[in-house]
């Protein structure tokens, strides 16, 4: 038999970083709520209440897709989708069936350095449904308990091609979305959370064949990790099923982290007749090519295209410029800092280090770190500058990062400046040589570890601020050894 | 197109299918209450069935009339309901939440 | 002789007059629903509290407003199917029994802001389904003029208790002719504004493409303040539109001299019954005479708008409906054994038999497969029939009909054969479909039964259908006219 290739496509909901919620003015963001404390006649879905539209989520979900290179048709409109269940206060979802706000776009992606394209269907917008809490596992509990506070939160719909051929690939695709709505700032990008939720189709073929094989759609993938491990799971178990000659059933599975494994949700039997129909309450909607134009030039600088600019503009390595662009913020930090005047390979090690450390101990983003890239600029300069030792720097960055205060400003008032004055130094060397005679004899004799305890006598009889470049340069002059 | 063309004129409307009808749309109905309603559907069914012969062909459909477009709110928070009155109404609910039977 | 028999200008004259107070006038109100209603059943549940509220708070807007709204102080009933906050809201339907909304639908925040004082929520069909209010889930409403007969539906609680003087106006909602046909029924005007004229926001949804709020009164005038009261965009209602409503008051006294109004040949087809055809002559001589140019037009859609109808307007119930669940409100069965059991005990003890029928045919035209023979198609008739408006109407500035081919039927008549019960509406639910306005006017009694006209109105023509409405109103001359034994 020939080898058999996985055919993949994800299925991205994300929720959008709106104030309100999609049809109503409950807060958007609902997390560490008291239970059903962020509703309204409308998301509690109470006999009469009516949906209003939320503007802003429109336009979060015209400029993804517009991202994505989606066409955005002229003519939109939502539909409802009924299902009964408890977290679905209403009895169906307002969702877009066949007119959705965009269609038909691609998204660039790297899997280990080789760039890829993997077809985008469409992006359209929705509402999140309510949370279910069930006293122990869902199937063995008594009974459930819900809360509305996430009901109505928008929810942006990514349909991916089944352009993916490898399960390897999935999460590679998953991560350049995730990384071009934090560029956008649509969504946070957390899958723990679940404001990023992924599906995945997968089927598998033997390799060359066109037609598609019977797919199986998989759910409740919430980190990178287990949406490989799911769809590697799949695609051992549908190779076995295929090899010992059976069919693979058309269905829905969900992963269980616990189990690594996958199992059955739904049959097609059993899948559900959704009757979508227009939704009668809100009128269609009319994207004008202005709208469309404006948000179309509002749109950042694609994140690969930005992390290849500052790779060949800056002379960054690969790995500084992906880890600089995984934000558009911490792109623009360092923008900011090279802006300033910061030599960008030295800002690129700066942001990377120290100052992403201090912001992930306090749990902070870089735009709200409390040394702005100008400052940690000046500081960088400096430090290069030979004004201030590495060590003295980082350690002031730290303090500045925990006080508030201006690197520069502290450098200052602590007198941390190194010294880098001849006479000054000299009389230094000369204190220091003859405190330390053995180190200075032994040094001249050839013994070069001797140097280090006599850079530090000299950097001690300085209290600190002798520049210990121009300390050992002048003492290898003053012993004989100036040449080497 | 299924079930119209049919001589019965009731989209092919049987026991079967109104058992599935009443599923989807979690009315419960009885076997008793099952066998009333078919002939009444079947009945409607055939009187709707006039629809059948209209020509509509380049007739486009109207879901709505008034010719609104593009009505949407600003994104603005407003004051919603309290978690007690949210819960005022529900025949169960405990620790703030909605009670609701197993799901399986 | 009973203050509510007055006018809502009489009572405003006599209020601003101080020869009685809205407290006076609320507590006769409701002292006539307590010793009328029990042979009516107009009304679901009275509200004393809040009315003397709302009365004490208008007799003190009375004494300190040079110009107070003209429906200040005035007793008013909203259809059950309206949201009064904190006061039970039913929709006729054991389903929602015991809800009470935790707000206020925009049509009764806006009555409730011009002072109007609210005495009850009105019986009606269950979810506004029915055309003789004999599907409400609690009583049957009895039409004033003879108690063996329906008041008409779906507002029939609204209809008959303005005919029976216990409410000087109310609301009822007009899906397929839910105010217009109990209007004519009950001998009372009654308005269906055009689509989105008025906010849907907390009324309960029976087919939201179709569904308007409208008033019942007893004069044409009354229902236009009641109208200007609630009519209007709402930022909360998406469909409502932001035109202009105008001064509709104007048009009560601007006569139909030179007006051209259309008669739809298709509208008085078989099924007429002479009384009411004899009725409606009268009230075409009447215009004519008052200086109306009366056309024969056509509607050729309208042999299909019953069927397109009763797909659309089930279709959307199916969905509506859904989230009468039992989780959030109503009696719910959360005792039961499994979710799934829970939905289906709740909605089957829920459900009377006709909101059954219009979920499950709702349902079986919006299911995979059926959708485009049935939902898809009912919608492009719809066009159609819209079309046929939209023709007449750059013809003729209004179009008169009889409200319903009948007077009031049979308590019981109709209730075995859904059918004939829908074909009552056949006449009132075209203009339901096009989204167009409309009203039904008293223009006289056939064996004691009271006969409407209907007059339709472009979109958002309101103004015109009051005008055609107030010289009908005026020629017939039947307004003051009460049902024996509620004359006191």
């Amino acid at each position: 038999m020939a080898e058999l290739e996985a055919v993949i496509g994800l299925e991205v909901h994300a929720q959008l970083l709106t104030r309100s919620k999609m049809f109503c003015g409950c807060r958007a963001e609902y997390l560490g709520l008291p239970p059903n404390s962020n509703t309204c006649p409308t998301c509690l879905g109470l006999p009469g209440a009516l949906p209003v539209i939320n503007r802003r989520a429109v336009e979060m979900t015209i400029r993804t897709a517009l991202a994505l290179g989606c066409r955005i048709p002229e003519f939109s409109k939502f539909d409802r989708k009924n299902y009964f269940y408890p977290d679905l206060p209403k009895g169906y979802q307002i969702s877009q069936y066949d007119l959705p706000l965009s269609l038909g776009g691609h998204l660039e992606f790297e899997v280990g350095g080789e760039r890829r394209s993997c077809g985008v269907t469409r992006v359209h917008l929705e509402e999140d449904a309510g949370t279910l809490h069930h006293a122990g596992e869902i199937h063995t509990a008594k009974f459930s308990l819900v809360d509305l506070n996430r009901a109505g939160v928008p929810l942006m719909e990514i349909v991916g091609e089944p352009d993916l051929r490898s399960p390897r690939e999935a999460p590679h695709y998953l991560r350049a979305l995730r990384q071009l709505l934090l560029h956008l700032g649509v969504n946070d990008g957390n899958m723990e959370q679940g404001s990023l939720r992924c599906d995945a189709n997968i089927s598998l073929r033997p390799r060359g064949q066109r037609e598609f094989g019977v797919k199986v759609e998989v759910k409740n993938m919430n980190s990178f990790r287990s949406l490989q491990a799911a769809l590697e799971f799949e695609f051992r178990r549908q190779t076995a099923v295929i090899e010992s000659g059976d069919r693979v059933h058309q269905e829905t599975r969900g992963w269980s982290e616990a189990e690594q494994g996958t199992f059955s949700q739904r049959s097609k039997e059993e899948a559900q007749d959704y009757r979508y129909f227009p939704e009668p309450d809100l009128p269609p909607l009319r994207v004008s090519r202005e709208l469309v134009e404006e948000l179309r030039a509002g749109l950042p600088e694609p994140p690969l295209r930005l992390k290849d600019r500052l790779r060949d503009q800056h002379g960054l390595s690969e790995e500084q410029a992906a880890l600089l662009t995984e934000r558009l913020q911490d792109a623009e930090y360092f923008q900011a800092m090279v802006a300033s005047g910061a030599p960008p390979r030295a800002a690129a090690n700066w942001q990377i280090g120290p100052l992403q450390a201090l912001c992930k101990e306090s749990a902070l983003a870089i735009e709200h770190s409390p040394v702005p890239a100008a400052e940690l600029a000046a500081l960088v300069r400096m430090v290069e500058a030979g004004e201030v030792s590495g060590t003295s720097g980082r350690e002031v960055l730290a303090e500045a990062f925990a006080l508030g205060r201006s690197p520069v400003e502290l450098i200052r008032e602590r007198g941390l400046i190194q010294v880098s004055d001849a006479e000054q130094m000299e009389a230094w060397v000369e204190l220091a040589i003859q405190q330390l005679p053995k180190a200075a004899s032994d040094f001249q004799s050839g013994n070069d570890r001797a140097l280090g305890p006599l850079v530090g006598a000299v950097r001690k009889a300085s209290g600190g601020v002798a520049n210990p470049d121009l300390a050992s340069r002048l003492l290898r002059e003053r012993l004989g050894r100036g040449g080497e | 197109m299924v079930g119209v063309d049919r001589e019965d004129g009731a989209g092919g409307l049987d026991l079967a299918l109104v058992a599935h009808l009443s599923r989807l749309a979690r009315l419960g109905l009885t076997d008793a209450e099952m066998a009333a309603i078919l002939p009444q559907l079947r009945a409607i069914l055939a009187a709707v069935g006039r629809l059948q012969e209209a020509d509509v062909s380049g007739v486009d459909a109207t879901a709505q009339v008034g010719g609104l477009y593009d009505v949407m709110r600003d994104d603005q928070v407003e004051p919603g309901l309290s978690a007690g009155e949210a819960l005022a109404n529900a025949p169960s609910h405990e620790a703030g939440l909605l009670r609701v039977p197993a799901i399986q | 002789m009973s203050l509510l028999n007055l006018s809502v200008s009489e009572l405003g004259r006599g209020l601003r007059a101080r020869e009685f107070s809205s407290v006076e006038l609320a507590e006769e109100a409701l002292e006539r629903v307590d010793s009328l209603d029990g042979k009516l059943g107009a009304f679901l549940r009275t509200t004393p509290e809040l009315a003397l509220e709302q009365a004490r708070a208008a007799d003190r807007r009375l004494a300190a407003e040079a110009d107070p709204p003209a429906l200040c102080g005035i007793p008013i009933g909203h259809k059950d199917v309206l949201c009064t906050k904190g006061v039970e809201t039913t929709s006729g339907s054991r389903i929602l029994e015991g809800f009470r909304p935790p707000y206020d639908a925009t049509v009764v925040a806006r009555l409730a802001q011009d002072g109007a004082v609210v005495v009850g929520k009105m019986n009606c069909d269950e979810f506004a389904m029915g055309s003789s209010n004999e599907n409400s889930a609690f009583q049957p409403t009895v039409n004033p003029w003879d108690a063996e007969r329906v008041p008409g539906g779906s507002s029939g609680g609204s209809a008959a208790a303005v005919a029976a003087r216990l409410a000087v106006a109310t609301l009822g909602t007009d899906t397929g002719g839910s105010v217009r046909l109990p209007a004519s029924f009950c001998g009372v005007v009654g308005v269906k504004p055009s689509y989105g004229r008025v906010s849907r926001y907390g009324v309960i949804a029976f087919a939201s493409s179709l569904d308007q709020v409208g008033p019942l009164a007893k004069t044409v005038e009354d229902a236009q303040l009641v109208l200007s009261s609630i009519a209007g965009p709402d930022r909360r209602d998406s469909t409502t539109s932001a035109a202009p409503v105008g001064d509709l008051a104007r048009a009560l006294q601007e006569g139909v001299r030179g007006l051209r109004l259309g008669i739809p040949r298709e509208y008085l087809a078989a099924g007429l019954e002479d009384g009411v055809r004899g009725v409606f002559e009268s009230a075409c001589r009447w215009l004519e005479a008052e200086g109306a140019e009366l056309v024969e037009v056509s509607l050729p859609s309208t042999q299909y708008a019953l069927a397109a109808y009763y797909v659309i307007a089930p279709a959307e119930v199916s969905s509506n409906l859904a989230r009468m669940d039992g989780i959030r409100f109503g009696p719910g069965e959360p005792q039961a054994p499994s979710l799934l059991e829970a939905y289906e005990l709740a909605r089957n003890r829920g459900f009377g038999p006709e909101v059954r029928r219009r979920v499950a045919l709702g349902t079986f035209v919006l299911s995979s497969g059926y959708y485009d023979a049935y939902y898809l198609r009912a919608q492009k008739v719809r066009t159609l029939v819209a079309q046929d408006f939209s023709r007449v109407f750059e013809k003729v500035d209004a179009l008169i009909s009889p409200t319903a081919p009948t007077p009031a039927f049979r308590l019981g008549e109709r209730t075995q054969d859904p059918l004939a019960m829908y074909a009552t509406d056949a006449l009132t639910l075209p203009a339901n479909l096009a989204g167009i306005s409309g009203l039904s006017v008293p223009a006289g009694f056939t064996s004691g039964l009271p006969v409407g006209v209907q007059v339709l109105g472009p979109y958002l023509g309101e103004a015109m259908c009051l005008r055609v409405g107030a010289a009908v109103e005026r020629a017939a001359d039947v307004w003051r006219q009460v049902p024996a034994g509620f004359d006191g």
